[in-house]
Formats: C-alpha cells, structure tokens, sequence
C-alpha cells in the first residue's frame, strides 16, 4: 500500500498459527471495510533446513528424508531426488519400477486432491462435504497402505527403483478402488459444482488471469484451472508417463470456458482425479514383468553412488505443480549441493493478485485454493527478518541468479 | 479403563503445528473424519486454546515457533495435557541435527503423552487422546 494516503490503513493480522491455517504462515491484510486492499505474507514458519541436512548425508539416507519434506506429497520428492541421483549416477530403472512408481504417484495425487476438495468444502462452511470427501479418501489411503506398509510418507520410492512389488492378489484391490472412485466422481462433481452456495462462493472470487499466471510462474491446477497449458507429465514425460497418454486437465474442456477462480480451480482438482483413476488402470494393465530395482544391495547402490560425479534434475508433477530438485555430486558420500524447489513455492506469489480486492470472509477459501503446502516451501523461503517478507519480482529474481552463480561454483 | 467416569464429559483438543512436515497434520484430520469418528465421545477440535483441555503438539518446535508454543501453551486453562504427537517432536526424528530446532517439544514445555510414529496411525492417536483422558481425571481427581 503507498505511504501517501493519509488515512491509517486498518491492518489485520492472521497467524502465524490461526484455527483457518492449517500451517504456520503470517499474513497481514490492508483492509478498507470488507474489501482486501493489500495483502502481505510471510512463509518460513516451520523452515527445518532440511537441505542444510542433506548434505551431510548419503543419498539413500537422504530419500527418507524427502518423504519428510511434505506430509501429503512425499512420493513426489523422494522421487524427483531419485531421478536426479540416477541421473547422476547413470542408473537405469527397470521398467516394471517405472509403473509401480507412476501408480503410486497418481494414487497420491487423488488422496491430495480429494484432501483438498475437503479443506475447501471446510472453509467455505460446508462440514458435511469435508466428512464426506475425507471418508472416500480412505479408500485411496487404504490401498496406499497396502502397496507401500505406511498411509503418510510412503517410503516406497529408493534410488534406482522402487522397495515393494506390486503382486497379482493386489491387482484386484487396487480395481475395486478404482472402481469406487470412478462411481462416486459424478457424485462429487455433482456436490461441487451444482451446489448453488459453492457456485456463489466460488465462481469469480480469487480470479488469477492467464497473463498473471505466466507472470508469476505458477504451476499444476492453479495454473491449468488459469487456462495456462502445462502438466509436466504431458510435456516432460518421465517415470512410465512416457508410454502413456495424459493430457493437461484445463477447465475450458469441461465447462467451455477458463475463469480462473476458485471454482475453476475445484473442475481442474476433480476431473483430475478422474484422470489419475485411467492412469492407474493404464499402468496396471501394461505393466511389464521384471526386476524392481536396479541395484537390490544397499552397500553396492551406494558405492556406485559415491563414484559418481555430475550434477541433475529430477522433475515432477506433483499433485500441487511442478517439484523439482537439484542435486550436484562430487564423487563424495553425500551431495555438494541440494537444492529442491517445491510446487508451492511458484505457486504462493499468485496468493496476492487473487486476494486484492476480494472481500474478507473470502480470503480462507482463497488462501486455500491454491492448495498451500508451505511445509513444502519453507526449507526454502527467505525471511530475514519479520518485517520485510515480501519479496518483490525484482528481489526474487536477484536471489535467484545469485543462488544459481553459488551453486555453479 | 472406566467408561463412567472417563465419558463424563468431553474433552476438546486444540492442534498447534511448530514446523511438521504435515504428515501429522493430516493423520489428525483423518482421525476426526468419518472413519474414525471420535466426535462421538465427545472428542473435537476446537480453534481456540482458550476453549481446550489438550494441547496436540506436532512437529520438532523449529526457532521461530518456540515462543509462540510457550505463549500457546499458557493461554490453555489448566488442568491441561499436552500431547505431543509423531517422532520428530519426540526427539527430532530424522531432523535431529537441524540447525533451526529448539525442541524436541519436552524441552519447551512438559509433555504428558507421547504417540510415536511418523506419523502415527489414527487409532494410535485416538489410544493417546484415551491416555490424556485417563490422565486428566487423575489430575482432577475424579473418582472412577
């Protein structure tokens, strides 16, 4: 807000821990009566400096680690670790650890998903949809459990392949789950966008415009429900996307047309839950028979690991947008450099253009349409001290060359 | 365990997150859905601390939480329990060696159950959330 109005602007601070956040984040909202004027946050609240640990550490050790970057998508960064230590190392994954990771991956993206349909329904009021929503993703948690042995942090996913098979007696479980989700998905679709109160509440509130997405770089359904044209697994395939046929869920193919608000953001969540429903039974069907696992001992996985020198990236399309890790060996135990940018943190800036200007009984649906994951972002936010937190374009892009100059040496 | 007297009233809980990786977070909505359902002996979130009779910790207590966890914890009335769920509270888990830990929560403030797990399962909350009960009527001295 410019320092030449006279009038005190009415400033009201949320968080950092609030009953509405469900994780630690400051905000701080210019307020003229209802209406958001500007909006200010400051993320960094839960930094646990989980880069800083990985580089005293080994990669396998580490993959554990990056299941406990983010509680919701773990698999998605110890994924995108692997693929960038494998890279590294020239390990080549067996094909039939390409599916089971690709599975496990689209079986975490519903359970996010329908996690997030059920924190939106909350915050705008309607208890009954969130007790609903998080029943059926129990179904999603209980086949997690079984493909893997955990609900959270899956611990699935190892450098050059993956920990468990995915035996023939699971075949059908992982079916009668697809099954339930594929029936019930008009169901939903029908709470959440016939629903005359969620359309009032949803439909152009929070708009994010196309030209304002590319701007800011956002990522995943934020940027698909903006109308913006990117999924990393249509347009960089990896793991087993290669070999099957994913297209970007964007709002205009179902409804005609692009918004760009909340409710858009809810049609992009939905259908692609639907969607990683094919994927799965794709996968299922075309899974090849083979080892899972490049290299079964630990201690050979590690010397080869240890020989190697190079630096790679490993990206994903997680459930929020793209994640994306650097890692950089020099023929050490553990990596010289780390560095893991995670979907939230391209996505958190897009928070203000949507939030200037709404009213205020609006901003938790808002802040949550995004689908926040700031225990994602916050190994890596810069806070230096409370009162500048906001980092312009300008600053962000500064640090960011300067990181990259740090990181080639 | 006595059902009389431990179901007599209902017991509130208040969630407060120091730096989880969420994991916790999402376990503890999980145990309050459907499935689980625990509001039926009266167990609910609430969004005050001024309205809860225990404190879920999750997370190892990063720096910038620590003063906002004492200040949490004062705000809730006594008699209170705090529970402090998931290994990294617990003695740091595989954050251990971070740099920006003051915790594990024990050496913020006194902790009454530990619930184990990273994260723990919902039924091992709900049996911790029985634990804190089995606790609370001691300290109020309710006879069972």
């Amino acid at each position: 807000m410019s320092g030449e109005s006279k009038k005190a602007p009415y400033r009201v601070p949320i968080g950092p821990n609030h009953p509405a956040l469900k994780e630690p984040v400051m905000f701080t909202f210019e307020l003229e009566g209802e209406v958001v004027r500007d909006v200010d946050f400051a993320p960094g609240q839960a930094h646990r400096g989980i880069e800083w640990m990985g580089m005293r550490r080994n990669p396998v050790q580490i993959v554990h680690l990056t299941d406990r970057i983010c509680g919701i998508c773990g698999v998605v960064h110890s994924l995108s670790f692997s693929l960038a230590v494998e890279q590294i190392a020239g390990i080549e994954v067996p094909e039939r650890a390409d599916y089971i990771r690709t599975i496990v991956h689209e079986f975490e993206r519903i359970q996010s998903h329908l996690l997030w349909a059920g924190v939106a329904a909350h915050e705008l009021g309607f208890d009954s949809l969130l007790h609903l929503t998080w029943r059926v993703r129990e179904e999603a948690m209980d086949v997690i459990e079984n493909l893997t042995g955990n609900r959270v942090n899956y611990g699935i996913v190892q450098v050059g392949g993956v920990r468990r098979d995915i035996v023939p007696e699971q075949h059908a479980i992982i079916e009668k789950c697809l099954a339930t989700y594929e029936g019930l998905l008009d169901t939903l679709l029908s709470f959440f966008l016939d629903d005359r109160t969620i359309r009032m509440r949803c439909r152009d509130v929070g708009v994010l415009s196309r030209k304002d997405a590319l701007e800011l770089c956002t990522v995943g359904p934020t940027a698909r429900a903006s109308g913006v044209n990117v999924d990393l697994r249509q347009d960089y395939p990896y793991a087993a996307y290669g070999d099957l046929d994913v297209k970007a869920v964007l709002p205009d193919r179902y409804l005609g047309e692009t918004h760009g608000d909340v409710y858009d953001r809810i049609v992009v969540r939905l259908l692609e839950v639907g969607q990683s429903c094919q994927i799965i039974r794709q996968c299922l069907s075309e899974m090849p028979a083979g080892p899972i696992t490049a290299e079964e001992k630990l201690v050979k996985l590690l010397a080869t690991c240890k020989k190697a020198t190079g630096e790679g990236i490993g990206r994903v399309e997680a459930p929020r947008g793209e994640c994306l890790h650097y890692v950089r060996m020099e023929g050490k135990d553990s990596p010289a450099s780390w560095k893991v940018k995670a979907s939230s943190y391209s996505n958190l800036m897009s928070w203000i253009p949507m939030l200037r200007g709404s009213q205020i009984a609006d901003i938790p649906i808002i802040v949550a349409s995004i689908d926040p994951c700031l225990s994602c972002t916050d190994r890596v936010a810069i806070v230096r001290d409370s009162r500048r937190s906001i980092l312009s374009k300008d600053d962000l892009h500064r640090l960011s060359v300067e990181k990259t100059r740090r990181l080639q040496g | 365990m006595k059902l009389n007297a431990l179901f007599n009233r209902s017991l509130w809980v208040y969630h407060f997150n120091s730096g989880s990786c969420n994991g916790c977070e999402i376990e503890i909505v999980a145990t309050l859905t459907p499935r689980y359902d625990p509001e039926r002996f009266g167990i609910r979130l609430v969004g005050s601390p001024r309205h809860a009779d225990v404190m879920l910790v999750t997370g190892p207590v990063v720096h910038r939480m620590k003063d906002r966890l004492l200040r949490v914890y004062q705000q809730i009335p006594d008699p209170k329990i705090v529970m402090c769920i998931g290994a990294c509270g617990i003695s740091g888990g595989v954050f251990y060696e971070s740099y920006n830990l003051d915790g594990p929560v024990d050496e913020v403030i006194p902790v009454d159950v530990y619930v184990p797990g990273c994260p723990p399962r919902p039924e091992a909350i709900i049996h911790g959330v029985v634990k804190a009960l089995e606790k609370l009527e001691r300290l109020q001295g309710v006879e069972a």
